[in-house]
């Protein structure tokens, strides 16, 4: 379990009513070292993504694991799977390694989220024994507390009603805990019936702006209150 | 689990699956080709039968008669031919009657579990698919099932056929068996979507009245079921001959009351290829309509 906390990252995914967000605090990378080859957002299958927290040759693993699935899934059964189906066989896949000998379990935390053919947004958290359960908003890794807590206090039904609020809702949980600012933000978010979508660094500056001014403004409201 | 990997180790407990213990076994002679074995010594199976299957606006219509024959000997007269897979699934079945039997039954766990682990019963499609797949494991082997999928999901009506080999179609209108030709040849004639309740019905009868009149391998009554949105239902069993001979008496009527009539445009079909014409029986189809005229034809 202090695996995934003792890394230096962090996720926070949240599931709005028409949009799913996940951001991440990226690691920052070494001068020589290319930097699109570190990925901690992955799609599991066109509606479904996952961003994990840990070790991550385990969630390489895990990831390769639920992408198959997903495709036997379509095989098997001509529907794309729904994201309770693969969380379920992610955290089943997670239990099997704490129960069987010569094996050690997967060190990961997993936030995964998408939208299901009734066009009903998800977000799931799994852990390494193996359970999963149902969130409106989450945070997972370092400082998964306080990110926590500021969500708890944030989260409204007015926050999460409109796509832009609830992306700026997640950016500004990850600026609460993020170390090294803006730059480190990696952010991807699913709209119904639409593909996961990357924000580029030029996108989530523009979104970082706005908070910025947004808290100018509630800040000055204050200041003039008080006066 | 890892050691077991290394020892070699079989657990002896198998969890369900959609796969019956060792496929593809059959118990033959040593040294012969199952495929070939059955094809010179096996059973002769019966396969003859008509049922029928679409899909229309107000849900799917299965049919299919009771005849149960083996060769020339009729098995049973009032076997049932559709069978329910669940509150919203009916399969229609032709081929080797144990094999749909047995077929189905797996089918249904299958179904069962799976809604149970996932909160929902699987799509038609879903089903189907399922089916297939299952079946195509024992391809070569002489499995006969045909069989018409009709339910209703979440997409609304839906219609699948699947045959033992794998084949797996989706479609508005499927008629399986040896009386297909001639159910085929009413049902496309009266066929369209948006039509009423009462006029699928009335169809669906029809075909298979008519198919029963000419193929030897069906008789008996016919079964009638509809699949709704709120699940399948059984409408009407009719025996073939006393339905057969009410829609002859319909079209007589029909005849002696257009007779007296004038006729605003006689049709006349076929007349070139065999050199003359063919006086035929005028056809009236008054939209709404929900009898089917046979044509009548004088030489």
């Amino acid at each position: 379990m202090s695996a995934r906390n003792s890394g230096k990252q962090f996720e926070v995914a949240i599931r709005g009513t028409n949009i799913v967000v996940l951001g991440v605090e990226k690691k920052s990378v070494a001068k020589l070292q290319d930097e699109r080859t570190v990925r901690k957002i992955c799609a599991l299958d066109d509606h479904v993504c996952m961003a994990f927290a840990g070790l991550t040759a385990d969630a390489r693993v895990i990831i390769n694991r639920a992408q198959v699935a997903c495709q036997s899934h379509k095989l098997t059964v001509e529907d794309s799977v729904t994201v309770e189906y693969i969380t379920r066989f992610i955290a089943t896949l997670k239990q099997k390694y704490t129960q069987s000998n010569g094996r050690r379990p997967f060190g990961i935390s997993a936030l995964i989220v998408g939208f299901d053919d009734d066009g009903i947004p998800r977000l799931y958290q799994t852990d390494p024994s193996g359970t999963y359960h149902a969130w409106k908003a989450n945070a997972i890794g370092r400082s998964a507390k306080t990110v926590r807590e500021f969500l708890e206090k944030n989260y409204t039904e007015h926050a999460i009603s409109d796509d832009n609020e609830a992306i700026k809702l997640a950016i500004r949980a990850l600026l609460e805990a993020v170390q090294s600012g803006v730059k480190n933000i990696e952010l991807a978010i699913i709209r119904r019936n639409q593909p996961l979508k990357m924000f580029s660094a030029k996108e989530i500056e523009l979104q970082v702006i706005e908070i910025e001014k947004e808290k100018e403004e509630a800040e000055k409201k204050k200041s003039k209150k008080t006066v | 689990m890892a050691l077991q990997d290394v020892c070699k180790w079989q657990s002896h407990f198998q969890g369900p699956s959609p796969h019956l213990p060792q496929a593809g076994c059959w118990a033959v002679p040593r040294g012969c080709d199952p495929q070939s074995f059955l094809r010179i010594y096996g059973p002769r199976l019966a396969h003859g039968t008509t049922t029928l299957a679409f899909r229309f606006r107000h849900g799917v219509i299965a049919a299919a008669d009771t005849r149960s024959s083996c060769g020339s000997y009729v098995a049973c007269p009032t076997s049932l031919k559709v069978i329910p897979v669940h509150q919203h699934l009916l399969g229609t079945t032709s081929g080797t009657s144990a094999d749909c039997a047995m077929w189905y039954r797996v089918l249904q766990r299958e179904l069962r579990l799976r809604a149970l682990r996932e909160g929902q019963l699987p799509s038609v499609a879903s089903a189907a698919k399922l089916l297939s797949a299952m079946m195509s494991r024992y391809r070569g082997l002489d499995l006969c099932v045909a069989t018409a999928l009709c339910g209703w999901d979440r997409s609304g009506p839906a219609l699948f056929y699947v045959y033992s080999d794998g084949t797996r179609l989706q479609g508005d209108i499927f008629s399986v068996g040896s009386g297909s030709p001639y159910a085929y040849g009413v049902l496309d004639r009266g066929y369209h979507y948006d039509m009423t309740i009462q006029e699928a019905y009335t169809l669906a009868r029809c075909a298979v009245a008519h198919a029963t009149h000419r193929d030897a391998y069906s008789g008996g009554s016919v079964d009638l079921f509809h699949v709704r949105e709120s699940g399948w239902e059984y409408v009407s069993c009719s025996d073939v001959c006393v339905l057969y001979r009410e829609l002859q008496m319909f079209t007589e009527a029909e005849l002696e009351g257009e007779a007296h009539q004038t006729q605003p445009e006689p049709v006349i079909l076929r007349g070139a290829e065999e050199g003359g014409e063919f006086p035929v029986g005028p056809r009236e189809m008054a939209p709404g309509d929900s009898r089917i005229p046979a044509e009548t034809e004088t030489l």
